[in-house]
């Protein structure tokens, strides 16, 4: 038998490579597919009517902002992934999609939110140390985690596991139900408590500050190439969630018994595993990375109301669709897929279409996705399941 | 006090009585086997007594405890194993994790590796199989695995599901060698099988159960002379 230790190391590293490949690869792909289409679009109107606005060509435009819309890609795709792993992980267990994990998203973000207006309110944000910041926000964070996992594991409890024996459209229809009812509940304390649906995040600490990365030489002008603090901070903590998870599933105990779950459940309580108990904590996991995510989301874009778990939710169940529903690693992948193709769509299609199509049509993108995997590739880019090492 | 008892177990799926009011004994030290044809109601049987599914009355005791309303985890930790039909290998978890699988209510990690080596020792083949994934095995492989898998938690009492389905006849006589290698060594055992020959030469007593009742009821060297025995199960005029 391998040292422990030799074993572990690996764990920890791989989910890592996997990210940096992943991200890598479809940020590669996706410059590729761009600079042909500028590249073929240069001679047209298209190209022309850029050329009369910047001075330059099609391509130089694209290849000039590319780097920008990477770096954003990357962000929103890794919170995606983070709460597409909640879908994925308890679809990989009991073959059932949890709707309700865009309002428990939805809570995270609420309870972080809010922990730090409250914070706000005492003057404690604003006389903060740069130390402190960080610590505040890492309390919202971890509050918003705490919250959502509860929760995650209480809707469980209460509107799932009563119907499991139940065809498998009756545990759906709970979802549904549990997600207006957490909407609804998120609007009537909001509106007891506050009067206000809008929450913005207060800003303070560095978050909003942008590192300047250089210029890059556009024509007779330059574009900046920058990220933002928060951008770095949405990325970091993201691919530390992942690698914990994939190191919990992977190498530990209760990890493994999520697998076995996932596999044969039957068999699984022979082992004398609590069957019940390893739901729990898929769902308990599940919750804290989607509360996760959720103050992530509101630090990366401030502004959050009851319904802010829907679209965020419906893409990272897309991108958990995308990447094979059940597989952890298909998460991260349709995840950091789905991130890059919107922020892409959305950057490039205004310049390809001459304003035509801007950016809010980059959500087509993402639906198309979904309907286009269900129909050509229902089982996903990389196939299913949780029972599968991620 | 036996071991195990089932008193008038009744079980249903649905409305499908699948067990008509079973009772069955097994004492300690004893290789008691259950056989019938398929659909008889054996599979139905152990799962049962390991609370995979709950009887609709009767009782089903364990070391003097009712387990009847028990969930299968706790019955486990008992010290009541099941090696369910079909093996039950998990196919993506590797050997190794299958066997750790098996010790999941062991918590001592030395106790772990003893027992993991002892399940080498019954099966070298496992050892050179370690790091393969489970659905890699060849159906023999499973069965080793399978067993191995049973031993790791070091039930009183394990229930074999028909642990010869679908073998070479030279694995079947491994298997069953196993068997009675364990039972020399203190484990009792409650084997459900089609393959009665077999089953008949290794056990002490047996049961024969017919469309969810029990039809016989004997030791083992009666039952094999026994003439329905040996029309039925035996395929002899
Ligand atoms: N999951 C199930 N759902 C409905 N009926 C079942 C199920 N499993 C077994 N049965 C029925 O219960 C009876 C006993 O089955 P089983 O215990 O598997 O028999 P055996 O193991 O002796 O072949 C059979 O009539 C079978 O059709
Ligand atoms: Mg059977």
């Amino acid at each position: 038998m391998p040292p422990f230790a030799a074993v572990n190391i690996r764990e920890l590293i791989r989910p890592i490579g996997q990210l940096l490949l992943f991200s890598l690869g479809s940020a590669g792909v996706l410059s590729a597919l761009v600079l042909v289409l500028a590249l073929i679009l240069d001679q047209t109107a298209v190209g022309l009517h850029l050329h009369d606005r910047y001075n330059v060509s099609l391509a130089t435009y694209t290849l000039v902002n590319l780097p920008q819309v990477v770096i954003d890609g990357l962000t929103i795709g890794f919170v995606y992934a983070a709460i597409a792993l909640g879908y994925t992980m308890v679809y990989g267990v009991l073959e059932f999609i949890n709707f309700a994990h865009s309002e428990i998203f939805a809570v995270g973000a609420f309870v972080g939110v809010e922990l730090l207006i409250a914070l706000d309110h005492t003057g404690l944000l604003r006389s903060a140390s740069l130390g402190m910041a960080y610590a505040y926000l890492t309390l919202a964070l971890l509050m918003g985690m705490a919250a959502a996992g509860a929760l995650a594991v209480t809707v469980e409890r209460v509107a799932y596991r009563p119907l499991r024996g139940a065809a498998r459209l009756v545990p759906l229809i709970s979802a549904i139900g549990v997600s207006f009812l957490l909407q609804d509940v998120i609007r009537l304390v909001e509106g007891l408590t506050t009067g206000q649906f809008n929450r913005i995040m207060p800003t303070f600490g560095n978050f909003d500050r942008r590192i300047m990365l250089g210029r890059l030489a556009l024509g007779d002008t330059t574009v900046p190439l920058g990220i933002s603090v928060k951008s770095i901070i949405v990325i970091t903590a993201a691919v530390l969630m992942l690698a914990g998870l994939n190191y919990l599933v992977n190498a530990t105990r209760m990890g493994k018994a999520i697998r076995a779950v996932a596999q044969d459940r039957a068999t699984a309580s022979l082992m004398g595993i609590n069957v019940n108990r390893i739901i729990s904590l898929t769902f308990l996991i599940g919750g804290l990375l989607g509360g996760a995510a959720g103050v992530l989301y509101a630090l990366k874009f401030t502004r959050i109301d009851p319904f802010v778990g829907f679209f965020p939710g419906l893409k990272a169940f897309t991108a958990a669709v995308l990447g094979g529903i059940g597989n952890l690693t298909g998460a991260l992948l349709g995840g950091i897929v789905l991130g890059m193709l919107e922020t892409f769509a959305g950057s490039f299609l205004g310049v390809f279409t001459m304003g035509a199509a801007g950016s809010e049509y980059k959500d087509i993108f993402a639906f198309s996705i979904l309907i286009l995997v269900l129909v050509f590739r229902p089982q996903g880019l990389m196939g299913r399941h949780v029972g599968q090492k991620a | 006090m036996s071991l195990l008892s089932l008193t008038d177990v009744h079980s249903f799926y649905g409305h499908i009585h699948a067990l008509k009011g079973i009772s069955l004994t097994v004492e300690e030290g004893e290789i008691v086997t259950l056989i019938g044809s398929n659909g008889a109601g054996k599979s139905t049987t152990l799962r049962t007594v390991s609370g995979l599914m709950h009887p609709g009355s009767g009782r089903v005791e364990f070391d003097g405890r009712d387990i009847s309303r028990m969930e299968p985890h706790a019955i486990v930790a008992a010290g009541l194993g099941h090696v369910p039909e079909g093996r039950g290998i998990f196919p993506t978890l590797t050997v190794r994790e299958n066997l750790e699988m098996g010790a999941f209510t062991v918590r001592d990690p030395e106790a772990v590796r003893e027992r993991m080596a002892y399940g080498f020792e019954l099966f070298p083949r496992l050892k050179e199989r370690i790091d393969q994934h489970g659905g890699t095995l060849s159906g023999g492989e499973q069965q080793m695995l399978a067993i191995a898998r049973g031993l790791m938690m070091q039930p009183r009492l394990l229930m074999l599901d028909e642990p010869s389905m679908g073998l070479a006849p030279v694995l079947v006589e491994l298997i069953f060698d196993i068997v009675t290698m364990l039972n020399d060594k203190g484990v009792t055992i409650l084997l459900v099988e089609q393959n009665a020959l077999m089953a008949l030469s290794v056990a002490h007593r047996g049961y024969v159960l017919q469309n969810g009742e029990l039809v016989l009821n004997d030791t083992a060297a009666n039952l094999r002379r026994d003439p329905l025995v040996r029309t039925a199960y035996l395929g002899m005029a």
